[in-house]
């Protein structure tokens, strides 16, 4: 490292110390909103049809994650504490008719599909999580941090699993502004004399639930830290 | 510090603060949103008129598609009397064009209230309309073979929501050539099956029975179907019901308009 990158580092009070890193790294793995805080799991089985809509529903929450906490870190001296859940609730409700509106003009197709659960980006738990546990009591270049990390571990889970349902599902991948993009050889399905057939199951909840379940049992066998006394 | 950051004084002033940033910010969002949005919609309401006479159309072509197909928009009153008419290109910024014409807010504000008191009469709740100086637009288009077809918005409600739609008729007024349906929040599974092409796809062919009680009958599960009524969805009763609502009760103040239309030509 050269001396002036150092000193450049120093002087922000280490941006990406090791405390700071772990700020950015925790949350995809040992405290994963989804998989070890079983946070937001409904947006996680409701959108996880297909792939773009994964892919704007996780940029969604990264922009909405990153806005409120550093909003709410700015602000956490100004707060009043009777009604600072309150204050979090419109910073979040703000950010997400943002994001609503910008889906609409933009991602006409998608903010259809994606329907309600843009609005209730404001209700997930993940994101009222982390401004009262972290951004109420920590500068804004860690709760920047901090936002980045959840937002990422909520988005590859949610990624990880839309790629499984999509590909087996539909036999296809999309992504936002390619559309569908299938994949197989139509002349390989059953419907045109071939041998294969999407599995129906894939597209349909229960499958977006045993997905993350199979996430969670693999990383857990990883990492026995997580596992439970009983 | 100076400042008791629990006074209720400050507390006050905290809130006056932000809802006056927060508003701020969201009007402005909203305001420099608003015509792509607005583009987007006529888009999509372009699309699914093409979509009731079997032209798929997509966020690209929908404009020229619906310039090729659609030769003429018609705006008639609740009288069944027309009111204006035009063949220009669609804009979406002019009030005056039948196609700017937003149904859904006309339900909402006046129809749904008057078709609930009125429950079924005709009689009262044309009068209970007649001071509101409603439009209804009617879409003429001519398919690729040769065949006129009227295309005309339903708006309705479901069990959760408002559900809405078009309804393609053909050149007699009463035979049915296509139908789509979409809805807000019906329930996925059930009432929400409205829009998918099982369902619209029975509306293809019936008939209106001018003479009869009810012009079309969208039926509860099961029973047995003549040429003027399709199966409804199990499970989706009351969107169902809603389905058969609004194809009545709108379908009813196009058909005096037809029929000047026809005592017109002889």
């Amino acid at each position: 490292m050269s001396t002036e990158t150092a000193a450049a580092t120093a002087k922000k009070e280490s941006l990406f110390s090791k405390k700071n890193r772990k700020l950015l790294v925790d949350p995809l793995d040992d405290s994963n909103p989804i998989t070890v805080q079983v946070l937001g799991i409904c947006s996680a089985l409701a959108i996880t049809v297909q792939l773009q809509q994964a892919v704007i529903m996780s940029l969604s929450v990264l922009f909405v994650m990153i806005g409120g906490n550093v909003i709410v870190s700015l602000l956490r001296n100004m707060i009043p504490d009777r009604i600072r859940i309150i204050v979090q609730l419109v910073v979040v409700a703000s950010l997400v008719i943002i994001v609503d509106q910008v889906l609409k003009a933009f991602q006409p197709d998608i903010s259809e599909k994606l329907s309600v659960f843009v609005g209730l980006i404001i209700t997930n738990c993940i994101i009222m999580g982390r401004l009262e546990a972290f951004a109420l009591g920590n500068k804004p270049g860690p709760s920047f941090l901090d936002a980045i990390g959840n937002a990422m571990g909520y988005a590859w889970i949610l990624l990880a699993v839309s790629i499984v349902r999509e590909v087996f599902g539909s036999g296809a991948i999309s992504l936002p502004g390619m559309g569908q993009v299938k994949f197989l050889p139509t002349e390989w399905f059953m419907s045109e004399g071939g041998f294969y057939e999407n599995n129906n199951l894939m597209i349909l909840p229960p499958m977006a639930l045993i997905t993350v379940g199979i996430i969670i049992w693999i990383q857990r066998s990883r990492n026995q830290a997580l596992i439970e006394e009983n | 510090m100076a400042i008791n950051k629990n006074s209720t004084g400050y507390t006050f002033l905290f809130s006056i603060a932000m809802v006056v940033v927060v508003g701020t910010a969201l009007a402005f969002t909203a305001l420099s949103l608003k015509d792509r949005q607005d583009a987007n919609a006529a888009d999509k309401k372009m699309m699914d008129i093409l979509g009731a006479i079997g032209v798929s159309a997509d966020r690209t072509n929908a404009n020229a598609l619906f310039a090729e197909y659609v030769v003429e928009r018609v705006a008639i009153d609740l009288d069944g009397r027309q009111v204006s008419t035009t063949s220009a290109a669609v804009d979406p910024k002019d009030k005056a064009d039948p196609f700017s014409i937003d149904v859904k807010k006309d339900y909402r504000a006046s129809i749904k209230s008057a078709a609930k008191a009125a429950d079924g009469d005709e009689a009262a709740l044309a009068a209970a309309l007649s001071d509101k100086d409603l439009e209804f637009p009617l879409f003429r288009c001519v398919t690729d073979a040769g065949q006129n077809i009227y295309v005309i918005p339903v708006v309705g409600s479901g069990l959760w929501g408002p559900i809405w739609g078009y309804v393609a008729l053909e050149e007699d007024m009463t035979t049915i050539y296509g139908a789509n349906f979409d809805h807000k929040t019906e329930t996925p599974g059930l009432g929400a099956e409205i829009k998918e092409s099982f369902f619209t796809d029975k509306f293809k062919g019936k008939k209106l029975d001018i003479e009869g009680s009810a012009l079309f009958s969208v039926l509860k599960g099961g029973a047995p179907t003549d040429e003027n009524s399709v199966d409804g969805i199990t499970g989706g009763t009351i969107t169902s019901k809603g389905v058969d609502e609004m194809i009545n009760r709108t379908l009813k103040v196009y058909l005096r308009y037809f029929e000047s239309q026809t005592r017109a030509q002889r």
